[in-house]
């Protein structure tokens, strides 16, 4: 195992051009994933979590853009890495699936085609290698008759089926660091668990680290060892997942972790919703002063709204960012 | 797929004249051109002479299964330049936006703004008679409608999840527009083609017609009518035959891109899936 964390993010800030101004869409963001580790973002809709990992393999667009901080992969900087060299790490070693597989799928390519693909794009192989390759890929995530399966369309498959799909094509190469950004909020609750303990055990035999972005922070905790949570643009607290259940430091985890259903499977975990903190995110250009959860906080005081709060180290490299941490 | 009756017998008509364009050395009974003889001299059609003959006493069944070749090569090969150009700059203006989409945009309202046919005729005066500049002059002309439909399409497919997704397997921005992009947009594409072929074969006609486009005495469908103008009413055969080419074949392009239109046209595709 080398030094250097797989990836490492260290103060980073995403800022958002309206006009001539800019304001900070992600701010401070660090964290570090080490070869096949587990990590988890959560938070609730509008934090940041999805562009956070779109700034990891650098396609942040307008009005999007890295203002400051650094992403290293293997302890190379992404931004210093020219846009060939960014494209040969994504859907290689760094690959993400997303939300919806109803539409990730090209609908008029044959699913095979478009496993194969990654193989002839980044590993060089010819098309007859790689349709065999895919059947392969196919097969390892479950898929029955996978020879036949390859030459379907997308609108011809279920959709676990086509998440399984996109599995398929986002380990195709074989990546050190999987991005799954919401990967099974479209799915049936059932599906849903088969999906996740599918990513899980693949990458787990593999050796492919995780870094899973969610709203639900029982399904984040089910998946990763340790857990980022995000609020407005800023990590509030990070911990390993079972101090995050057991003693969750900062009122916003808290507070999540009192949304959360009591009782119940791991599946019913899956589906909960953030009813029970009052109010919603603001938008970035209303993110208020000091600590910014402070309008929704029930223990917020006046430095609270004056003062950001400074980094709290809690035990076993947890941290915390409240003035009044438990 | 299933394609309505009237574009099938679209289809029909065009792959007829596919087919004689093909094997008109085999299906001629003279030479098209070398075939004069004086002694046969504006026979009317009859038995012998299918469609009749000229004041030369050339065959105009033999010329007009020639003049096949020409018109079908001029109005497939000039429409397939076309798509080419429409379909390059349009999807490139679309994906990439920019200053470059500021200038598709501006050569595409230009060419909308000026009829393809006037163009048209001002490249052959510059570039003389011929069939070289028949392809150049008709194959630079007709691009905007496709270029259009390429813009646009692109504009919607791009904020697609699977040209999202590409972006984030690492496909390159040529292989996005060919594997994402183009595959997606083929259909109307493929009706806009089919019906600018239709066009071409109407534009060559017009273009030869006036003496611009294939000269006597090389049989285009459009300069034999030429040739037939002083006779229109002394022997109308001369007329006839070649007119009826043109308009079959124009009509079996029109029905054939109409009912292509239903099947490849989006809507209908996500009301079947
Ligand atoms: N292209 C964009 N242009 C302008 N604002 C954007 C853009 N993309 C994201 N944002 C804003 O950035 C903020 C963070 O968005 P992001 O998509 O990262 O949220 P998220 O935490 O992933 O939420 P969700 O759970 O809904 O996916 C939001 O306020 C969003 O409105
Ligand atoms: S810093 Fe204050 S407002 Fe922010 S979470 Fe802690 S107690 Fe609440
Ligand atoms: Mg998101």
């Amino acid at each position: 195992m080398t030094a250097a964390p797989l990836i490492e993010v260290e103060g980073l800030r995403i800022d958002l051009a309206d006009g001539a101004r800019h304001v900070a869409a992600v701010e401070g963001v660090s964290f570090r994933i080490d070869r096949g580790e587990t990590f988890g973002l959560v938070g609730e809709s509008g934090c940041g979590k999805s562009i956070t990992a779109l700034a990891l393999i650098g396609l942040l667009r307008r009005p999007l853009s890295i203002a400051a901080g650094a992403i290293r992969f293997e302890g190379r900087e992404i931004q210093g890495l020219s846009a060939a060299e960014q494209r040969a790490l994504r859907g290689n070693r760094i690959a993400m699936i997303f939300q919806e597989p109803m539409t990730a799928l090209n609908p008029v390519s044959p699913v095979g085609r478009q496993i194969a693909e990654m193989f002839v794009l980044h590993k060089g192989k010819s098309w007859r290698e790689a349709n065999q390759l895919a059947v392969e890929a196919l097969a390892n995530v479950r898929v029955p008759a996978p020879e036949r399966r390859v030459k379907d369309y997308p609108h011809q498959l279920s959709g676990g089926m086509r998440q399984r799909v996109m599995i398929a094509i986002a380990l195709a190469c074989d990546p050190d660091l999987l991005i799954a950004d919401e990967p099974t909020t479209a799915l049936d609750v059932t599906v849903q668990a088969e999906i996740i303990e599918l990513m899980r055990n693949l990458c787990a035999e593999r050796g492919t680290a995780i870094l899973m972005i969610s709203h639900d922070l029982g399904l984040v905790a089910n998946v990763c060892s340790r857990v980022g949570v995000m609020y407005a643009g800023r990590i509030v607290e990070e911990r390993g997942s079972d101090d995050i259940f057991r003693a969750g430091a900062h009122p916003y985890t808290q507070g999540l972790v009192d949304s959360l259903p009591r009782l119940g499977s791991r599946a019913a975990l899956g589906r909960s919703r953030l009813r029970e903190i009052a109010g919603v995110v603001p938008a970035i250009a209303d993110f208020p002063s000091g600590c910014r959860f402070n309008p929704r906080c029930a223990q917020a005081t006046e430095i609270c709204r004056t003062t950001v709060p400074e980094t709290t180290w809690l035990g076993a490299g947890g941290l915390v960012r409240c003035h009044h941490h438990a | 797929m299933k394609l309505g009756t009237s574009a099938i017998i679209g289809g029909m008509l065009f792959a007829l004249a596919i087919f004689v364009g093909l094997f008109a050395p085999w299906l001629a009974h003279t030479d098209p051109v070398m075939g004069a003889n004086l002694v046969n001299a504006e026979e009317p059609p009859s038995w012998i002479w299918w469609f009749g003959t000229d004041a030369q006493g050339r065959d105009i069944y033999s010329r007009v299964v020639h003049g096949a070749r020409i018109s079908l090569t001029v109005g497939i090969v000039s429409q397939l330049v076309n798509s080419v150009i429409g379909v390059t700059l349009g999807l490139t203006a679309g994906y990439w936006g920019g200053w470059w989409d500021d200038v598709v945009n501006g050569l595409t309202n230009v060419m909308l703004a000026i009829p393809s046919l006037i163009f048209a005729l001002a490249i052959m005066a510059v570039l003389g008679p011929g069939l070289t500049s028949l392809l150049i002059a008709l194959g630079l002309t007709n691009w905007s409608f496709t270029c259009r439909i390429a813009r646009a399409s692109t504009l919607s497919l791009k904020s697609q999840g699977y040209v999202q997704a590409a972006r984030v397997l690492g496909y390159g921005d040529l292989r996005i527009m060919i594997t994402q992009l183009l595959p997606n947009m083929i259909g109307p594409i493929i009706v806009i083609g089919t019906l600018g072929m239709g066009g071409a074969v109407l534009a060559e006609a017009s273009l030869s017609f006036l003496g611009l486009g294939i000269r006597p005495p090389y049989p285009s469908w459009g300069s034999m009518l030429s040739e037939a103008r002083d006779q229109i009413t002394t022997a109308p055969w001369l007329s006839v035959f070649p007119g009826l080419a043109i308009f079959l074949t124009v009509l079996g392009l029109n029905l054939l891109g109409d009912g292509l239109r239903d099947v490849l046209d989006p809507q209908s595709r996500s009301r079947r899936t």
